[in-house]
């Protein structure tokens, strides 16, 4: 009796089959339990790959469901890469829509959090402009300048504090979270992401920087509906994060 | 490409070790005796950051083995055309000293099961990894070392010994071994098989490289005892005692030390290394 790669798979995915006929421990007895350690392997290996990238999830819901949770994810949505360190990009949509978890309704935005964390630590390096020469063009210049943003900078949107819950979670002594909603700005100035909480219209107009749009557009989106836009914060954030690495001011000599 | 151009076109026969991030430092300061790192390549494909800046600064200090554990050389399937192009992407931008994958399988329809999973071995199996192990060797465009596995169970349909459809994978695509002593024992004790003659059998010729680690153990549903590749702690006593009746027939070989589970600080993980030393110091070099 031969044993072939679907029926293997699909064992390994749902303990409730049977061990596949056909395997033996060597000694003339069926393999029996032995099948288990590749389950084992598989739901185990994938957790802790899980557990690495989403540690805020991890720690909100704690060990024992996060590891249930997980298990039910996994199976439903196995890595389609061996990039291993890419598997759970769709963990918040799958929380998104996992009703036993629906009354903690920011655990779809702290996974997306964590996500672009993820991809920024991995993102392409690239060079940033020094702030000596952002510092010499004139203001009229820069109105008019499109700005090239890092490969590694995210933004995560919500209407929850997420960079609070974040903190609270992984740094001792951060303050508990207030209520409210966060924009969170993901730099990252040399090797480790790093995260802002943006003020009100930051987000738009690192979203409208991020598009092409001239500073001075991005400025006029991000200020629609909000008194005082805090340009010098959210540029202070673009800026220390080393997350501007072109200006094209083509409208000058 | 990295300009440490062709100063290590091989491993040396000497102790190396299976590299973890978090030993950076103390690996740069001083990691004698180790003179080569073994990278996992899923871990190294991403588009920048640390993990790349620091393959940089290590290539310079080492030589590098290129270790795949995600392309499922045993799958029913194709073999994954992206990953493929990844792995190439990588061996040409690294330039390592060796390039080394599994015999085993881990995905299929696409789905990536993360476990090295076993294969039955007869003629079709044979001739579909011969292909899959021509097209890496083709696509990556260098000869690569294939691993043998650790095993729980045993397939009613193989009709070939491991160690013979090794050998003959080896004579029809040129591909070198990798003998994982650990994996050995491991299999040799869970199928009731005796690891010497294991050994005895291995076209041992063809090996590039020697794996070493530690497994658990456990017991099947008769009692009788199941060993785990954990990779979680020291190499076993008799995984060193099979090592030495390996390199007493094979000659001075590459030595990696693999600990990927529950990782010790590197004073232990370097004292394996020593010891791994010492096995080699009483081995006459061969011509």
């Amino acid at each position: 009796m031969s044993v072939d790669q679907t029926h293997f798979r699909k064992a390994l995915l749902n303990s409730a089959l049977p061990t596949p006929e056909g395997l033996s421990d060597g000694r003339g007895h069926p393999a029996g339990a032995r099948f288990s350690v590749y389950r084992n392997n598989v739901a185990v290996s994938l957790t802790e790959a899980l557990e690495v990238s989403f540690p805020v999830i991890r720690k909100l819901i704690g060990d024992e469901n996060f590891k249930a949770v997980m298990g039910v994810f996994l199976r439903q949505n196995p890595p389609d890469t061996p990039m291993i360190s890419q598997y759970g990009a769709t963990l918040p949509a799958f929380l998104e829509k996992f009703a036993p978890l629906a009354h903690l309704a920011y655990l779809p935005d702290v996974a997306r959090l964590e996500q672009a964390l993820r991809e920024s630590y991995h993102a392409a390096d690239g060079s940033p402009v020094e702030p000596e020469i952002l510092q010499s063009i004139t203001p009229e210049t820069l109105m008019g300048a499109r700005m090239t943003l890092a490969p590694a900078l995210r933004l995560v949107r919500s209407r929850w504090p997420i960079h609070d819950i974040w903190t609270f979670n992984m740094e001792p002594g951060a303050p508990q979270p207030a209520g409210g909603p966060q924009d969170v700005l993901i730099t990252r100035p040399e090797y480790d992401p790093l995260m802002t909480s943006l003020p009100p219209g930051g987000a738009t107009f690192v979203d409208a920087l991020r598009q092409g749009n001239t500073f001075g557009d991005a400025h006029d989106h991000a200020s629609v509906g909000i008194t005082d836009f805090d340009l010098t914060t959210t540029l202070g954030a673009l800026i220390a994060g080393r997350a501007i690495h072109a200006i094209a001011t083509g409208d000058t000599p | 490409m990295l300009d440490s151009t062709h100063r290590f076109t091989t491993l040396p026969a000497a102790p190396g070790v299976g590299y973890k991030p978090q030993h950076f430092a103390q690996i740069m300061a001083d990691a004698t005796p180790v003179t080569w790192l073994e990278i996992h390549a899923e871990n190294y494909m991403g588009d920048g950051g640390r993990p790349l800046a620091q393959l940089r600064h290590l290539s310079e200090k080492f030589a590098m083995s290129v270790h795949g554990v995600g392309l499922s050389i045993g799958g029913e399937g194709a073999l994954n055309a992206d990953h493929l192009s990844r792995l190439k992407h990588l061996c040409n931008w690294l330039n390592p000293a060796s390039f080394s994958e599994h015999l085993a399988w881990s995905t299929h329809d696409s789905q990536y099961l993360n476990d090295l999973l076993p294969l039955p071995y007869t003629p079709a199996t044979l001739t579909r990894v011969c292909d899959h192990i021509d097209q890496v060797q083709n696509a990556v465009g260098r000869p690569m070392l294939l691993e043998n596995p650790s095993s729980y169970l045993a397939f009613d349909e193989s009709t070939m010994e491991e160690t013979a459809f090794l050998d003959e994978l080896s004579q029809r695509t040129g591909c070198g071994l990798l003998l994982d002593v650990n994996n050995v024992f491991i299999s040799a004790t869970n199928l009731g098989l005796d690891p010497r003659a294991y050994i005895d059998a291995f076209p041992l010729d063809k090996v590039g490289e020697i794996h070493l680690g530690g497994h658990d153990e456990d017991a099947d549903d008769h009692g009788a005892p199941l060993l785990i590749d954990s990779h979680g702690r020291e190499v076993a006593d008799p995984v060193w005692a099979l090592l030495d009746y390996t390199l007493a027939r094979s000659g001075p070989r590459p030595l990696l030390i693999e600990w990927d589970a529950d990782v010790p600080d590197w004073p232990v993980l370097q004292a394996e290394t020593v010891r791994a030393a010492n096995a080699l110091s009483h081995i006459p070099a061969r011509p």
